[in-house]
């Protein structure tokens, strides 16, 4: 029921996620943010079991803030990505897995690239061009392969986003009516509205 | 409130007094040279441990390269120098080329120059403060380079302590060999600016009268013109009488001498 896009565009990266906090049949709030800003050219958005999400979540966050402290740069995306990677690996051969499955947008600052990660609770780790969790998926990564221009500005790769936003919100059964959009660039983190 | 170990002043005079005989150790060492350069960083040192009955024949085939005496690989961006007592110099760099790994390991990416030179600094000072164990007898110089500072050169000592230098030197000599540094440094030398540089300071202050391959390791950190990445390169003996051929340092073969 929990829904996350992202693509990679003209030197940004998109991360999209819905806002709906349910359990069960009850639908708590609609206004979660579930896309964590964990450094400073890094979002991460985060679905899976309710509690492990924003326990992981805040995990990677205050690491990765603390390795930022101590080594003046910030970890690169591929560096991010991996060490989330092996703290997922390793907690899957634990006694008590964290089930959380993750969008990772960034851009790489000493590179001047984008990046985008597709991360599941099992470590699987993928570098991808646009990418999807949840049912949603089914709907949006077959628009994305026909329409996705990773060479897109701003503007375009944000109607390729509503395109799979409207589709989802049609096709899906779960009424998923807001969704949270976050942008990442050379210059940072910054919310969009659509 | 309980102080585990209450703060003795004694314990401090102690410990500088180690340290003391640490670096004393280190001043009696092979002198060992680095220099930055905008394309990379050169590495040299002189040799103590020679002898005819000696068994190099690692050093001029197998391994990464150098004797396994002054110059190590670390990572494939980082070589290391050391100067000063040989087996806590080869715990030390055991310790970063583990560190190196283990760093690969969870980031998968080459370790930041500075980021292992800490990880060493942290051991080294851990042998200051706790234990009641001597402290390592070594100065390291870290030569290498990562995407975000390029290339580097970083000096530790026994206390713990380190800083980023553009040239500088460690073991006997050191004195000499830093003013001549000083004095011909360039802020924007090539690395065959700074292999020149390197062989006519090391040339003043090795004890041997001439430079080759028996008393010298040579050692140089570049970037892959093809792949960009970094690319480390202990010189072989025969590497090493070519590079001191090339510029203009010919070997006195003793053989040849008795002869004429």
């Amino acid at each position: 029921m929990e829904c996350s896009f992202a693509l990679i565009g003209d030197g940004y990266v998109l991360v999209a996620a819905d806002t709906n906090a349910a359990r069960s049949i009850v639908k708590m709030k609609s206004d979660e943010d579930k896309i964590k800003t964990v450094s400073p050219h890094l979002l991460m958005a985060y679905s899976g079991e309710p509690g492990d999400t924003v326990q992981f979540a805040e995990y990677v966050e205050r690491n990765l803030r603390l390795q930022h402290i101590r080594n003046i740069h910030e970890l690169r995306p591929s560096a991010s990505a991996s060490w989330i990677r092996r703290s997922l690996a390793d907690s899957i051969r634990s006694r008590h897995p964290y089930a959380v499955n993750l969008l990772l947008g960034g851009f790489d600052v000493a590179a001047e690239t984008p990046k985008l990660y597709w991360i599941d609770y099992l470590g699987t780790l993928a570098e991808v061009p646009f990418a999807a969790h949840g049912y949603g998926s089914y709907f949006a990564l077959s628009l994305l392969d026909r329409y996705h221009n990773p060479k897109a500005s701003l503007e375009e790769g944000i109607e390729i986003l509503k395109r799979c936003i409207s589709e989802v919100q049609k096709r899906l059964v779960i009424g998923l009516e807001k969704f949270n959009v976050k942008v990442v660039d050379k210059d940072g983190v910054r919310e969009i509205e659509i | 409130m309980i102080a585990v170990r209450r703060f003795s002043l004694q314990r401090v005079v102690y410990t500088r007094v180690r340290l003391e005989y640490a670096m004393e150790a280190i001043s009696h060492a092979g002198t060992v040279l680095g220099v930055l350069a905008k394309d990379g960083v050169v590495l040299a040192a002189e040799k103590k441990v020679t002898g005819k009955l000696l068994d190099l024949s690692i050093a001029k085939e197998g391994g990464y390269g150098g004797s396994g005496e002054k110059i190590f690989l670390v990572n494939n961006n980082v070589i290391a120098g050391v100067a000063g007592i040989t087996a806590d110099a080869n715990s030390l760099i055991n310790y970063a080329r583990t560190a190196a790994q283990r760093h690969l390991f969870s980031y998968n990416e080459d370790i930041p120059v500075e980021q292992l030179a800490q990880i060493l600094c942290d051991l080294k000072q851990g042998y200051t403060q706790y234990g009641g164990l001597r402290p390592f007898g070594v100065s390291l110089l870290y030569a290498g380079y990562d995407p975000h500072y390029r290339f580097q050169l970083y000096h530790s000592d026994p206390s713990g302590n380190y800083s980023g230098w553009k040239a500088t030197c460690i073991g006997a000599n050191n004195g000499t060999a830093q003013s001549l540094l000083k004095q011909e440094y360039k802020d924007d030398m090539t690395v065959d600016d700074a292999v020149a540089l390197v062989i006519k300071v090391m040339s003043k202050t090795m004890d041997s009268t001439t430079l080759g391959s028996e008393k010298l390791e040579f050692a140089t950190i570049t970037l892959d013109s093809t792949t960009k990445q970094p690319k480390a390169k202990i010189f072989r003996p025969a590497d090493v009488d070519a590079l001191l051929a090339k510029h203009g340092i010919a070997k006195k073969d003793d053989d040849t001498e008795m002869k004429s």
